[in-house]
């Protein structure tokens, strides 16, 4: 059961985010990928709320299974991540390279406390 | 998922060829699901072999994200820059659906925001640059090595 709750969770996550990367990537004419950004940092954020709500004892562990480990996870990506910072350096565009880097996981972890700390608020 | 550079920008849509153009996409929508699912399965079960102490440093999780991105390092310069073409799926099942779904970002933000929570900032920030540091250099040694032995190949 458990392992089935993550294979949906991930059948569910990557999905969205390769139709969320292209949505996003057809809007903009940058070369920032703000795709990837925008699933990674939203991925963050519900994954915030998801153990902020585990801790307060309002989320039990199917949920954390299915939305955490599976849909969250799958939802971001380190690879991709990786891969795009490298595109950036290679192509010359440096200071976007690092912006990417040093945004996402400043953005990512602004997303996961500010989600943390809301559930708990919410769930207390 | 994709990199900068490849073809999203789509003429601008009327219903008509919204929806055509929601149906081309089904087939890559599909391999992606099955890629996640598999991908996901694999990042769950290394988790499950190297559970993290609560208070300790994430290795299952560091590692996962260091493997999947050499190897995704690897795989696009292999796809892109090869000399035959891919199979237009091959990208969006293992680069997209597999190595994206093996690999975690949220994973390894809530990691950090938990080891600052239960007293251990040292460890978190330790893992933060380590992870970032590791990660890139992966890719980029990885992307470098394809791209030397495609170019031996073709000489």
């Amino acid at each position: 059961m458990n392992w089935l709750l993550v294979v949906v969770g991930g059948m569910i996550g990557a999905p969205l985010r390769y139709l969320t990367d292209r949505a996003v990537q057809s809007r903009h004419d940058s070369v920032f990928p703000w795709g990837t950004f925008a699933v990674n940092v939203t991925g963050c954020l519900v994954l915030g709320l998801l153990t902020g709500a585990t801790a307060a004892g309002a989320a039990d562990s199917p949920l954390r299974l299915f939305l955490g480990t599976g849909l969250c996870g799958a939802l971001t990506t380190y690879s991709t991540f990786s891969y795009e910072t490298l595109r950036l350096v290679e192509s010359g565009a440096r200071l976007p390279a690092a912006a990417n880097a040093m945004g996402s996981v400043a953005a990512g972890l602004g997303a996961t406390s500010g989600g943390y700390a809301l559930a708990r608020a919410l769930c207390a | 998922m994709t990199s900068p550079g490849t073809d999203h920008a789509a003429p601008r849509a009327t219903p008509v060829r919204r929806r055509s153009a929601r149906r081309a996409q089904a087939p890559a929508v599909a391999v992606v699901a099955l890629g996640g699912g598999i991908g996901a399965t694999a990042r769950y079960a290394a988790s499950l072999r190297w559970p993290a102490a609560p208070d300790g440093f994430p290795w299952a999780t560091f590692w996962v994200n260091v493997a999947g991105c050499a190897v995704i390092g690897v795989f696009l310069v292999a796809v892109t820059e090869g000399r035959r073409p891919a199979h237009p799926l091959l990208r969006p099942f293992f680069g997209t659906g597999v190595l994206g779904g093996f690999t975690t970002f949220s994973t390894y933000a809530v990691d950090i925001q938990r080891l600052v929570e239960s007293g251990r900032p040292g460890t978190a920030g330790a893992y933060l640059a380590a992870t970032l540091s590791a990660a890139l250099a992966a890719v980029w040694l990885a992307a470098t090595a394809a791209r030397r032995l495609l170019s031996g190949r073709r000489r």
